[in-house]
């Protein structure tokens, strides 16, 4: 059975790109565009992973990860997080927070797919 | 015992000797002889006693006179020498022994003479020798005082008690813009010698840096600390401090007596800093997502080319959407962070046309090459390296001089938004771009220097540009140098109120310690605010009101006419048409003017630690106190009154009007009855009183206050 992955992204030009990659590597996909949405689409999709953006509207994707983390019933829950924050300092905020993966935009979609399936123990 | 007294000892005894040994030898022989011949020697004697008695009191007499010849020239000749002696020690110098008696005498009073003369050598030279060390101390004071007053940095020297010694004008400049509330009334309030350094910067931070400093003093670490702490106004300060050391053999064993405070105004380059910080966040960040979703359409796009035209068609979109997003998020940083994202090279901001008038000045002087301005903006303020942009000027005009002939130059500044242009013209020939090119890209040399910079690189240093232009209808060409504009921060404008040198400093402010007044310091110690008002009328309690309050500080026995207060003050009610002329103010000066309750209180911190000094002061100390229960201000220091100090050195004098007493004292003062100057006049009056106070034996506040008091009663009709 494959794989969900939920992608959380306000920027509809990314989510595209993002939606159609993990759809052709056979990932089942969905969407949200907010961190509110995220966690509602978490609970009732129970994705393997999530794809989190950090600035968005409502909720930031550091509050998403916090509010993930705390819950055990998704303690298998695997996040990466892809954002525009790139200083080191925001990169140590994301892992200490329980990120599994963080990455910065821009990114080569072929390292993200990588990481994607490493995490997911696919390699 | 007295000369005369053994004057008339010595006559007795010559008395004894003469008539003693006679009277004994002939009491022996008498007790020796028989009757008979005792008869015969009484018969004998008797008949020639008179004679025998009158050769006796004759010899007597003689003895006598010679006894007092002596005693006149050794005895009181001597007496008279020694107090000559005791008046050229004391009194009189110049005096000397007269030469008169015996040649013994007188050789004595000539080797007295001499030793006088060698005595006064000695005291002219030690003289002469501390009238130029004073002169040398007082040319590096000069030298000193000078050199901080042209710096660019604020400089302040403060003893361990945070009391300010020395400040350059810079200073004074810097903390005036500082204060706060009417700057006419605040101003220079806040500094000033003798003033605590706290009323400006914080006094904890300030401790703080004094014990850092003792800290690396004592593991031998260069002596230094910095703090940046903000001012009530809000404005960042940049301090530096370093200690001043006592003389020591061992540097180990200096003691700090006192530190050097260098301080900066931050707050702007803070500002600055943060929005290149800011400018450098959008560009970077912002970019991110931008660039993250091409990066990702692309990828997909090459990755899986048999995707459908739609698809296709949708992230070719993103692609495109997302670049005219980058250039347009590219373009409004420029715009708004042009200046922050200039190259850091630290430019001063400097008026235009005083770098247009210091390369006009080499050309001229050193190229003999004539030069104009026209069009140039007085009020032109530019960023820039004065140096490198002068020299630059100064290369590209000798090229013209020595490769087109140029027989002269002309100026122009036009100014454009953000931008200045600066222009060098000439009237001739043109010149070819690649010329002009070899020009920019080599290093330049002008009059004999070699710079190690290109005019491309003194252009680039400026963030600027340069090019070449011809006004071809005027047959002239001009380069046209673009160079940032400056805004200087509110242009501290120097208002020195007289000539010559500031009275910035006084270092024997390093032996001041007390902080409260002390009555039973030494008049000539204390700090004194010495101050005069100009009033409506002469009746306080019947409605007159303060119009003027001029004031001036004494520190350290000197009047320093730097450190004033002067105000003129609105009354709120008509001025009296017959008071106008005594104090020359007018309806117009007061109107517009802060009241009272604004005045007072910039006032009252003005002359805070220091004793008032007033002429007739009970009248001045009268107004300011029926403002008492207003303001909620008292004045609690002493106040010494130069009309009553005066009565108690000159009792006998009739006047003792302030006029009066100048003239007395040979005090000439330019023009007065302006509250500031007769506070001046005052303030000169009390130092004159000093020395002559001390004579009296009045040398404290305690003193003076006394002595004052019992005057005033004495002259309780006044």
């Amino acid at each position: 059975m494959s794989k969900k992955i939920l992608i959380v992204d306000d920027e509809p030009n990314i989510v595209i790109s993002l939606e159609f990659l993990m759809k052709k590597e056979g990932f089942e996909v969905v969407v949200a565009c907010d961190g509110e949405e995220a966690l509602a689409k978490v609970a009732e999709f129970a994705p393997d992973l999530v794809l989190l953006d950090v600035m968005m509207p409502k909720k930031s994707g550091y509050e998403v990860c916090e509010a993930l983390r705390a819950d055990p019933a998704q303690a298998a829950l695997k996040i990466v997080m892809l954002t525009a924050k790139g200083r080191d300092t925001e990169v140590a905020k994301g892992l200490a927070i329980g990120a599994d993966v963080y990455m910065t935009k821009p990114f080569s979609t072929k390292e993200l797919m990588l990481r994607v399936r490493e995490t997911l123990g696919q390699a | 015992m007295k000369a005369k007294v053994r004057f008339l000892l010595a006559i007795v005894v010559l008395g004894l000797l003469m008539t003693g040994p006679f009277i004994v030898t002939s009491f022996l022989v008498w007790v020796d002889m028989k009757d008979a011949e005792r008869e015969m020697l009484t018969e004998l004697l008797l008949s020639r006693l008179p004679i025998g008695t009158l050769m006796t009191l004759f010899g007597f007499a003689i003895g006598v006179a010679v006894l007092h010849k002596l005693f006149k020239q050794y005895v009181e000749g001597l007496l008279g020498m020694a107090e000559q002696l005791r008046l050229m020690l004391g009194a009189n110098r110049n005096f000397r022994v007269r030469l008169d008696g015996p040649p013994e005498v007188q050789q004595l009073a000539q080797a007295a003479n001499d030793l006088a003369a060698q005595r006064d050598a000695l005291l002219d030279d030690v003289d002469s020798r501390i009238a130029q060390a004073n002169a040398s101390v007082e040319e590096e004071k000069n030298r000193l005082a000078a050199l901080m007053s042209e710096l660019a940095q604020a400089v302040v020297v403060c003893n361990l008690d945070g009391r300010i010694l020395l400040y350059n004008n810079r200073a004074r400049l810097q903390f005036k813009a500082l204060s706060q509330g009417p700057t006419t009334v605040a101003g220079g309030a806040l500094i000033g010698l003798g003033r605590s350094i706290f009323s400006i910067l914080e006094k904890n931070q300030v401790e703080h840096s004094q014990e850092i400093i003792r800290q690396r003093l004592a593991n031998g670490k260069s002596a230094l600390a910095n703090f940046v702490t903000t001012t009530r106004g809000g404005q960042l300060l940049r301090v530096q401090m370093v200690p001043v050391l006592s003389a020591a053999l061992e540097p180990a064993e200096a003691q700090m007596t006192g530190y050097v405070l260098t301080v900066d105004n931050i707050t702007r380059t803070l500002e600055e800093e943060a929005r290149r910080d800011q400018a450098l966040h959008s560009l970077t960040e912002g970019s991110r997502a931008a660039l993250g979703s091409i990066r990702a359409a692309v990828a997909n796009l090459i990755d899986y080319p048999e995707m459908d035209s739609e698809l296709r068609e949708r992230f070719v979109k993103v692609v495109d959407d997302e670049a005219a997003r980058m250039s347009q998020r590219l373009d409004q940083t420029m715009h708004e962070f042009s200046d922050s994202m200039k190259t850091r090279w630290p430019l001063e901001d400097v008026l235009a046309t005083d770098i247009i008038s210091a390369a006009q000045r080499r050309i001229e002087d050193k190229l003999k090459l004539p030069t104009k301005t026209e069009d140039v903006d007085a009020a032109l303020w530019i960023k820039a390296d004065s140096f490198s942009l002068v020299f630059a000027l100064v290369f590209i005009a000798e090229r013209l001089q020595d490769h087109y002939q140029v027989r002269d130059l002309r100026f122009r500044t036009v100014s454009e938004g953000k931008l200045a242009y600066l222009d060098l013209i000439w009237v001739g020939q043109a010149i070819s771009s690649e010329t002009f090119y070899t020009w920019e890209m080599e290093t330049m040399q002008a009059l004999g220097e070699t710079s190690s910079l290109s005019l491309r690189d003194v252009i680039d240093r400026h963030g600027g540009e340069i090019w070449y232009q011809r006004e071809k209808a005027a047959h002239r060409a001009f380069f046209r140098f673009v160079l940032p504009v400056a805004t200087p921060a509110a242009e501290l404008v120097d208002e020195r109120r007289s000539t010559g040198r500031p009275e910035y400093y006084d270092f024997d402010l390093f032996k001041f310690e007390d902080k409260s007044i002390d009555l039973d310091r030494k008049l000539s110690e204390l700090t004194y605010t010495v101050f005069d008002t100009e009033t409506t009328g002469l009746e306080p309690s019947k409605g007159d009101e303060i119009i003027q309050i001029g004031a001036a500080r004494i520190v350290n026995n000197r009047l320093l006419k730097q450190e004033i207060f002067n105000q003129i003050v609105d009354p709120e009610q008509p001025l009296k048409p017959e008071s106008i002329p005594i104090h020359g103010i007018t309806e117009d000066m007061v109107r517009g003017q802060p009241n009272i309750d604004i005045v007072l209180p910039a006032f009252h911190a003005f002359c805070e630690e220091t004793v008032l000094i007033a002429h007739n002061a009970a009248f001045d100390m009268r107004f300011l106190q029926l403002k008492e229960a207003r303001t909620g201000l008292r004045f609690t220091q002493p106040v010494l009154d130069t009309l009553l100090l005066s009565a108690v050195v000159h009792p006998n004098q009739e006047s003792h009007k302030l006029d009066v007493i100048l003239e007395r004292l040979g005090i000439s003062i330019g023009s007065r009855h302006n509250a500031l100057e007769d506070a001046i006049a005052t303030g000169e009056v009390f130092l004159r009183l000093l020395p002559l106070l001390e004579e009296k034996g009045i040398v404290t506040v305690r003193q003076a206050l006394a002595a004052a008091e019992k005057t005033y009663f004495a002259r309780i009709k006044y």
